[in-house]
């Protein structure tokens, strides 16, 4: 079993000193797990992504050797992508620098475990995503966040109490491109719980499990959870994608 | 006889028949009810172009160039680990 590393009780400003050894032994034990897909096999890999770049085992070995000059190239190298990634997860622009800088922070402690196995943009992923979980958890809790208005309402024959209607079809590529940053800006509108779990299962694409272990929560509660927030998620893209009436 | 299910539990389960968690006799209440009701089947279609849009909504963000990275984070990033051990 993956050891969870506690965030409640750690201050964020002692976060890369009390916990990057839990921390180093938490990703090696995710390696599996984390940002799989996108990041290494992506039909149009990023100069950085693609093949195994000669100079990356170099820039390592220059990291592990303490060079500024290679920690400054390492940010700037990944810290856009990590970003854009981090703004998934949190509406408020300094938690997902926070979350960034956290990243890179932990990323410096954890070196000596870096096997060379992943790339380092897939390690840095992993580490940034437990970085922002770790961040939500160790928010103090709030109360069941609601979505109501945003799930089908039924009247008492289980019947939809306003029949769903068909989505016109995406007529093109731009269609279909309007529709996609759409999308990006509705997940924000999610309540974190649950775009948090959509961000895990749909775009991270962890498995159930995975995701209930880093959540703290049951399988059939990521399931449901997911569920829900899918169907919010259309219920947001619905007045937009509606047909006429027939 | 194959049940009839009502839409309410068609859609709260929706999850489980599209994730194939369902027993042979469940997926054929589910593909009975869908057979017949025109407004679950438009409930189904733009649920699960929700989860594709959802999907292809983050690769496009992917590739090919990185966004940049704002200067006085690189600079708030380098001035940290200037603090840390080793
Ligand atoms: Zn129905």
């Amino acid at each position: 079993m993956v050891a969870v590393p506690a965030a409640s009780g750690y201050g964020f400003q002692g976060l890369h000193a009390t916990v990057s050894w839990a921390l180093c032994a938490f990703l090696s034990a995710l390696e599996p797990m984390l940002g799989s897909r996108r990041l290494t096999e992506s039909s149009t890999p990023s100069p950085s992504d693609a093949g195994a770049p000669p100079d990356e085992s170099a820039l390592v070995a220059r990291l592990r050797g303490g060079e500024e000059e290679a920690f400054a190239l390492l940010v700037r190298a990944h810290g856009g992508r990590l970003l854009a990634t981090a703004r998934r997860f949190f509406g408020c622009e300094d938690d997902a620098r926070d979350a960034v800088q956290d990243a890179f922070l932990s990323a410096h402690q954890a070196l000596a475990a870096f096997q060379g196995q992943a790339r380092l943009s897939t390690w840095l992923h992993r580490i940034l995503v437990n970085c922002c979980l770790m961040k939500l958890r160790s928010r103090r809790r709030r109360p069941e966040e609601s979505l109501e208005g945003l799930l089908p309402v039924f009247d008492e024959t289980g019947h939809e109490a306003r029949p769903s209607r068909p989505w016109e079809p995406l007529e093109d590529e731009m269609a279909r491109r309007q529709a996609c940053a759409l999308v990006r800006s509705l997940i924000g509108q999610l309540p974190e719980s649950y775009r948090t779990v959509l961000l895990l299962r749909d775009i991270e694409e962890l498995d159930t499990a995975q995701a209930a272990e880093l959540l703290g929560i049951s399988e059939n509660a990521v399931k449901i959870r997911l569920h829900r927030a899918r169907q919010a998620l259309r219920a947001l893209l619905d007045p937009h994608r509606k047909g006429l009436p027939s | 006889m194959t049940r009839w299910i009502t839409c309410r539990e068609l859609i709260d389960f929706l999850w489980r028949y599209l994730e194939g968690e369902v027993s042979e006799e469940e997926r054929l209440e589910f593909e009975y009810h869908l057979a017949r009701c025109p407004t679950c089947v438009a409930y189904m279609n733009s649920y699960k172009e929700t989860v594709s849009l959802g999907r292809a909504a983050f690769e496009d963000l992917e590739a090919p160039a990185p966004p940049e990275v704002p200067e006085d984070l690189v600079a708030a990033i380098l001035t940290a680990r200037r603090s840390l051990p080793g």
